[in-house]
């Protein structure tokens, strides 16, 4: 198909004023991207990405598959570095800190910046230890009940507790795709980032566990800076503040949630958007 | 019409090959199976397997193969000591540490220390490394067990390392990132995820060497002795179930002869441990398999 490349101009015009008019502009800014270029070897999988992310809002990653939105949210808690010959050029700042300098604890980035996989990946521990990892590696509970409540809190966050209740001590490998995946999420949410990164949270799970992923995102936000992949436009809609588009490796456009969807700027966008190409 | 028919034949003859090697196997284990049961007509089992005293050449003889499978047990005890935490570690090295490059290089250089001769380990064990021992150990006589012991797990380290480093790779990438998520270290990921996630396959590793070293035969023929004894005493000369099979059919004893069937009774007797080792061993890896495939 030929669709022009939208125009740099047009790109950083939008990039400089998203949620404009909103109140979220009085947002404060949590991560500052600036023309980051992303490599797999030789490959450049992300074009001159600039946007900023505001805090205790959700902004949603929407894009055709292969587009680069993985790509984009790993590369936020630098979870791409265990990748053999990627490399990153621009900056990236979280609160003002340029997290690729050398001398960044990355370690403690990753404790600040939590991240849900597209495809789940429970350890093969039990349920119970999947969610007390975290908290255990990073001494996070000072006694034996602490640790109990932070784990069944968790657990209820991501809307599994219930399920899960009376097994809490059996493998989690013996869980369904669905559940594994809320199990992920409250292994995320255990150690309380700031940031949460969530690649399709949803994708594997019924309307109902998705309903409560969503309302979850809702109230999470109050504490999180939430940054969301999802290939569902109503879910996007529905829960995000902010919707960034993504296609082919550049940033096409990023805006309050509702402009994207009623009126966006780039012709590419809308039709990407009422599922006319992609 | 014409490749059909040499298809028929190659799989005709490829079948041929497999069924051969399974009927020596078989063969092999028949042998032993007769001999061991002419061997038991005259030797009571329990005298066999319980008896402490090992001298089948002498004029009264015994017929107790627990010093042999002492000796055994010690040396291969000895060889773990040194095979398990090296290899281990030197699977966790390159599995979560070393660099694609590091990798490529001493992988093949492990496995070149695998091929290695055994006979070329005795002789090291015996000329090199024994006297060297006995600067530590005065007391320490030329033949023992400890010499040998360590050169086996030299020679089973490569082993131990490459197999579990397998096991350590099978681990999917998903799991790393979801501990470096977590905030957890490279270390921490490495020990509390990665090697409990492959534990079925360190351990199937770890049983294979033990059955390479409970088999293993050249190094404590030339550098442990010929000895039964039954003792956990390393520095003394001593002799295994393997150095006991060598030293019977390089000497003249006549077939047919109770002593001579002795050897089969315990090479069967070995052949069942390191069997079992190796199911074990399998079952292990098959069941590593399952999860996550
Ligand atoms: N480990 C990797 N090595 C090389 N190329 C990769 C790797 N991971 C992703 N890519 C490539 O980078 C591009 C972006 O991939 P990415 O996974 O970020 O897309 P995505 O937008 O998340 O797609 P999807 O919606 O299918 O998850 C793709 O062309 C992909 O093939
Ligand atoms: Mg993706």
């Amino acid at each position: 198909m030929s669709v022009a490349t939208p125009s740099v101009r047009s790109l950083s015009g939008l990039v400089a004023r998203p949620g404009t008019a909103s109140t979220a502009v009085s947002a404060p800014v949590k991560i500052d991207v600036d023309r980051m270029n992303f490599y797999y070897g030789a490959k450049r999988a992300l074009d001159g990405i600039s946007i900023q992310i505001r805090a205790n809002l959700v902004t949603a990653f929407i894009g055709p598959s292969g587009c680069g939105k993985s790509t984009f949210l790993r590369s936020l808690n630098r979870m791409n570095d265990i990748i053999p010959g990627t490399r990153v050029e621009g900056t990236v700042l979280i609160d003002g800190q340029d997290i690729y300098t050398p001398g960044v604890d990355v370690v403690e980035l990753r404790r600040r910046v939590g991240m849900v996989f597209q495809k789940s990946n429970p350890f093969p521990k039990s349920i119970f230890e999947n969610v007390a990892y975290g908290l255990r590696i990073n001494n996070m509970a000072r006694s034996k009940a602490e640790l109990n409540d932070r784990v069944e809190e968790s657990l209820r966050q991501a809307a599994i507790f219930d399920e899960v209740k009376d097994r809490l001590h059996e493998s989690a490998l013996a869980l369904s795709g669905g559940q594994q995946q809320r199990l992920c999420i409250a292994r995320a949410l255990a150690i309380r980032p700031e940031i949460l990164l969530m690649d399709e949270p949803a994708s594997a799970l019924d309307p109902i566990a998705t309903q409560r992923i969503e309302e979850l995102i809702y109230d999470l936000k109050k504490t999180y800076t939430i940054v969301i992949v999802t290939h569902n436009m109503q879910q996007a809609a529905r829960v995000s503040d902010h919707t960034a588009f993504f296609w082919l490796g550049r940033l096409v456009e990023y805006d309050r949630t509702d402009r994207i969807f009623t009126a966006p700027a780039e012709k590419l966008t809308e039709d990407y958007v009422t599922g006319r190409c992609g | 019409m014409h490749t059909r028919r040499l298809e028929w034949i190659i799989e005709r003859a490829l079948f041929v090959c497999a069924a051969l090697s399974v009927l020596t196997t078989a063969g092999i284990i028949l042998v032993l199976a007769v001999e061991t049961f002419e061997f038991l007509r005259e030797v009571p089992v329990a005298e066999f397997l319980t008896g402490t005293e090992w001298t089948p050449l002498f004029a009264t003889p015994r017929f107790g193969v627990l010093p042999l499978v002492a000796g055994t047990l010690l040396v291969s005890a000895i060889a773990m000591v040194v095979a398990l935490p090296m290899g281990l570690l030197s699977a966790i090295y390159l599995s979560e540490y070393a660099p694609d490059g590091v990798r490529r290089i001493v992988k093949p250089v492990l496995e070149v220390l695998a091929g290695v001769p055994t006979v070329v380990y005795g002789y090291f064990a015996l000329m090199f490394v024994t006297p060297l021992l006995q600067r530590v150990f005065p007391q320490m006589s030329g033949f023992n067990a400890l010499s040998p012991g360590i050169v086996m797990g030299i020679m089973i380290l490569p082993l131990v390392s490459s197999l579990s480093e397998d096991a350590m790779r099978a681990v999917p990438r998903g799991l790393r990132e979801g501990a470096y998520a977590l905030g957890a270290t490279r270390m921490q990921t490495a020990l509390q995820i990665v090697v409990p996630a492959a534990f079925s396959g360190i351990t199937a590793a770890f049983i294979l060497a033990v059955s390479r070293a409970v088999g293993e035969t050249m190094i404590v023929a030339i550098a442990a002795g010929q000895q039964p004894r039954l003792t956990a005493n390393p520095f003394v000369p001593l002799e295994t179930m393997t150095a006991y099979i060598v030293q019977v059919s390089l000497g003249d004893t006549p077939q047919g002869t109770l002593e001579y069937r002795t050897i089969f009774a315990v090479g069967m007797l070995l052949f069942l441990m390191t069997f079992g080792l190796n199911l074990v061993s399998t079952w292990l890896r098959e069941r590593f398999r399952e999860v996550y495939s």
